[in-house]
Order: structure tokens, then sequence, then C-alpha cells
């Protein structure tokens, strides 16, 4: 075996910025040849997921509105409201990406209404609650399941059976059922905030 | 030592889930499935090949005093370069362990490794002892899961085997982690007596 270098500070920062050089250049390379994979996979996430929660293939995202409210206890909330209309331009509803504390970690959820505000579907887009409990939100609350919310409006604010009101929470998830809820009720009311225009009125948001 | 020895120690004479009890984190932490210990543990086992054989390589050149460093910076890198291409290529992984993969960094099993045997060991050695303590980590993961799963969600890799009563929660939990680990190595010890 070949004699090891001595440890001279010469030979130690030598070799270890040598070493980081070039592990930051093979990183630098790999980051180059990932970045537009990724940035892919997350635009085809978002519009998969839209159309799954709008329930309707041919939908175009005519406007992106980043909306931001304050809850009841003043902590900022920053909802992202897509308005989607079919090819011939006609209002379809929006798809609201909101965001909440759960039991795990934030809770994303991405809700679909239609111009009415009547629930579409929805999908997690990002959660860190219990799998097997918790993590069962993604099916728990869909069409025909025990915590159906499709077709319900959140005019009349959506709570859990044990809080009073009419929704089945997970079984032994709880805290993940009124989370998710309250994310649905929030996304609600900052759809219902934008005023509806169109694209060229340029009316972001009026926070 | 053969290379089929090589192997062979890393799954059980020194598997490291139940014999040298390193990285018990993500052991306790990602095993709440069968499914999320199974990536983890493979997701480990390709980061280990990888720096084991870097740094084999680098033994020579590398000064004593500054080998730690130098071991980070390889590992460091390579946790990195599997975060980048799991987000670009399996973004189904990256949903389960996004928050853990950069953690592997810091895993016992890899540092320990580095040390005990790349450092000392020509590159190929090294690159089988990857692969046997890889094999190993990831086989006490998915065994782990699989326990977990089956007693607290009453499913295997995500098939539901009993209906949803007979589900015992602490086993998700994490207390339930300890309490399957600790009795996994029971039966591990049993078995090797």
């Amino acid at each position: 075996m070949m004699k090891k270098i001595e440890s001279s500070l010469t030979n130690m920062v030598l070799v270890l910025t040598a070493v980081a050089v070039i592990m930051g250049a093979i990183l630098a390379l790999v980051n180059h040849a990932t970045s537009a994979p990724i940035a892919q996979q997350k635009e085809k996430e978002l519009n998969d997921g839209i159309k799954a929660v709008m329930v309707c293939d041919d939908i175009v995202v005519a406007k992106k509105d980043t909306v931001r409210q304050n809850d009841d206890k003043g902590k900022e909330l920053t909802f992202v409201i897509y308005q989607t209309t079919d090819k011939n331009g006609q209002d379809l509803g929006a798809a609201v990406e909101s965001t909440t504390l759960g039991f795990g970690g934030n809770l994303k959820v991405l809700v679909g209404f239609d111009a009415e505000g009547t629930i579409l579907g929805y999908t997690l887009l990002e959660h860190a609650e219990t799998p097997g409990l918790g993590a069962k939100a993604d099916k728990w609350f869909q069409k025909g399941q025990k915590g159906d919310i499709i077709g319900k409006s959140p005019q009349e604010t959506l709570t859990v059976s044990k809080d009073g009101g009419q929704v089945d929470a997970i079984t032994a998830s709880t805290i993940t059922s009124r989370a998710f809820l309250l994310a649905v009720n929030n996304a609600y009311k900052a759809y219902m905030a934008v005023p509806f225009t169109d694209a060229e009125t340029g009316a972001t948001s009026q926070y | 030592m053969s290379y089929f020895n090589i192997i062979r120690n890393g799954i059980i004479n020194e598997n490291p889930t139940f014999v040298l009890m390193l990285g018990m984190c993500p052991t306790l932490a990602t095993t709440t499935s069968a499914m999320n210990g199974m990536s983890m543990g493979l997701a480990t086992m390709a980061v280990l090949i990888c720096t084991n054989f870097v740094i084999s390589c680098l033994k020579t050149i590398t000064p004593d005093k500054v080998r730690i460093p130098v071991f980070i910076v390889v590992i460091a890198a390579f946790v990195t370069i599997l975060q980048m291409v799991i987000k670009a290529f399996l973004p189904d992984v990256d949903k389960a362990l996004g928050l853990f993969i950069p953690l592997i960094v810091v895993n016992c099993v890899i540092l320990g490794r580095a040390e005990a045997f790349a450092a000392k060991n020509s590159p190929v050695a090294a690159l089988f002892d990857g692969i046997g303590i890889g094999l190993g980590f990831t086989l006490g993961l998915t065994l782990l899961g699989i326990c977990r799963e089956v007693l607290g969600s009453g499913a295997i890799f995500g098939f539901t085997l009993l209906p949803e009563t007979y589900n015992i929660l602490l086993f998700v939990l994490p207390p339930g982690a300890f309490i399957t680990l600790g009795f996994l190595i029971a039966i591990v010890n049993k078995l090797k007596a």
C-alpha cells in the first residue's frame, strides 16, 4: 500500500480544497442536468392537481393570483388562486392552494371550486401526517367516502361532527381533519374575497 | 476476506440495524411503512456504495488530520446528488422521504463505514462493503417497516390485510418504533445464539 501523505498544513489545505472544488463541480453539473426535470415535475404535478380538483381535462389556467389574508389570530396566510376557464373562455371556477398546520407539519391542500363556490374536488399537495391515520385525508374526504365534502359549499363553515359540524372526521385523526377543513374553509374565503375580474384589469388582489 | 464474505458480513455479522446499531435516527423515523423503510434503505445504500468507493480511492492522498472533513464533503456531495436525482425522477419517493434524504449526510452508518472500512481497504473491497452494509440496512429497515405497518395500519406495502378495527395505533407512532426494534433485535440475537 502507498504511504499516506503527511499532515502538513500545505497538504491539508491543498487536499481539502481540491476535494471541495471537485465535489462542487460535480454538484454543479448534476444540478444543471436535473433542474429542468425538477421544474417540469413540479409543473406537471400542479397541472395534474388542477385538472383533478376541477374534475375537467380541458382546462386553461386563465390567471394566477396570490392572496394574503390574516386569520383570526393575526397570522398571515398565503393562498394561490388559479382561475380556470374552458377553451372558449367560459369561467369554470378556480383551484385554490391553501396551507394550514396539520398534525405533523404543514398541510397544503389544493381545492377546486366552481364559480358559485361549491367544492368540485381536492388533493393534498404536501403533508406530513401520520401514515395510516392522518395521511388517509387524501381519500377520506373524496366523493363517496365517509367524510365526503364534494358538492358541499363552505359558505356555511365546514366542521367535523365532533365540533357540531356535518363532516365525519378521520378515525383517530381529528386534528388532521380539523386542519384539513380549516384549509378548505380558508381557501373558500380567499376565493370569495378575490373580485371576479377579467385578466386585463389586472386586479390581482384587494389586500 | 473474499468479496462474498464482505457482503455476508454486512448483512449478517455486522448488520448495521441489528448488530452495529448505527443510523438509528432514520431507522426509527422513516419506518412507518414497509415502502418508506425500503426506500430509505435503498437511498442510503446508493450513497454508501459511492462514498465508500470514492473515500477508499482518496485514502492515500488524504492527510490524517483532515480525513473527517474530507469524508463529510464527499458524503454531503453524494447525498445532494441523490436528492436532486430523486426530486427529478422519483417524485413519489421524494414526497415520502423528502425531509430525511438530506439527513443521510449525518447517518452514522455512512461515516462509520468510511472510517472503519473504506479508509483501510482497497476501493473494490470498499465497494462490496457498501453493497453488503447497504443491503443489511435496507433489510433491517424493511423488516421494521413491515412489522410496524402490519401492526399499526393492518397493511403491507400498501395492501390492506386487516380491517381498520384491528389496527394498533401505537406502532405507527414513535414509541412503536422503539418497541418493534427492541423485539426484532431480541429475535435476531436469539436466532444467532
